[in-house]
């Protein structure tokens, strides 16, 4: 089988999964999209494609364009489209009826601002395109409120006038990653932090938590929402249960195989692999 | 054999590196993308863009 991975930089997780298809006896066929051309023609010579991009936006459109030469992928570019975005996503779980923390979405500082004062104080405002905790605000009173706005308006580019508003889920320090391939939640972790946000890119510490039906079950439904295929998710223990908060389309898993011990690139590439067999 | 581009130290690659891989600098702590491995070489590695993540 002839494999290809898109990706620009070579982070650990990637070094991880090229180790594991050589392992295999796989060659790969890199494709570095910074090097891409693509003029809707040739199709490249591989069964599946890999998905690796650290950019989004480079992701989105390079596997669009990839499966629309004949190529399959993963994830689908219909799953990157809608992780991608944190508005599409909750659409996707809304619509699925998958548990997440009450969402708002306004266009305007105005409409933006009632819709918070209606959420009540305090909640995230977070940039619908972005990753690794960066940009998001939490929004403790109006006066903030008010500021945030303003400044996200007038110094941000456009796409930081679709304002995405989430009230804030006291999490107790600590958010649950769950890792999903296919139809099976391999593996899950507690992100812990003193910061309200416990992304591992931030600094939260990763511990080991057991994978139970609660977990399983909603990590699946929010996969299943977005598409499915090889997902982390991302959820929040409340008094009510957990909700999910984001689900991630290129997960990164360094720091969750050993805490884990389950062999996370070996199981992403046995699903690649079995995709197209 | 390579230089850091940042603080000149030696820079020197582990058997199965790839291109495109990120290295640490020993010395300076610089994040450095390898784009040659013979001859071998490195850059800066990139700043991270607004759409970079998960």
């Amino acid at each position: 089988m002839k494999v290809g991975l898109l990706h620009s930089l070579i982070r650990k997780e990637e070094k991880l999964l090229i180790e594991e298809f050589q392992a295999r006896g796989i060659s790969l066929q890199m494709i570095d999209d910074r090097k891409l051309v693509f003029d809707l023609e040739p199709i490249p010579n591989v069964d599946v494609v890999l998905e690796r991009s650290i950019n989004h936006s480079r992701s989105l459109y390079g596997l669009q364009l990839l499966e629309t030469a004949g190529v399959h992928c993963v994830n689908s570019a219909k799953v990157a489209s809608i992780c991608g975005d944190k508005i599409l996503t909750s659409v996707a779980l809304k619509k699925a009826g998958v548990k997440q923390p009450p969402v708002r979405v306004a266009f305007t500082e105005d409409s933006a601002l009632a819709a918070i004062e209606e959420l009540g104080y305090p909640v995230v405002l977070k940039p619908a395109v972005g990753s690794w905790g960066r940009l998001l605000s939490k929004v403790n009173d109006r006066e903030s409120a008010e500021a945030i706005l303003e400044h996200k308006s007038v110094l941000g580019s456009y796409h930081h006038s679709i304002f995405y508003i989430q009230k804030f889920v006291e999490k107790k320090g600590r958010d649950i990653r769950s890792f999903v391939i296919g139809d099976r939640c391999i593996a899950a972790i507690y992100r812990s932090s003193e910061h309200w946000i416990t992304n591992t890119a931030r600094g939260a510490v990763a511990t080991g938590c057991e994978v139970d039906t609660h977990i399983s079950d909603i990590s699946l439904a929010a996969a299943a929402a977005v598409g499915g295929g090889v997902l982390a998710v991302d959820l929040f223990e409340t008094s009510d249960g957990l909700c999910v908060n984001e689900v991630n389309y290129t997960m990164e898993f360094r720091n969750s195989i050993e805490t884990t011990g389950v062999n996370i690139p070996a199981q992403v590439v046995d699903y690649v692999l079995e995709s197209r067999s | 054999m390579t230089e850091c581009p940042v603080c000149g130290a030696e820079i020197s690659f582990a058997a199965g590196t790839v291109i495109g891989e990120l290295l640490e600098c020993g010395d300076c702590g610089s994040e450095l993308e390898v784009t040659g491995l013979d001859p071998a070489a490195v850059t800066e590695a990139p700043e991270t863009e607004e759409d970079w993540g998960e």
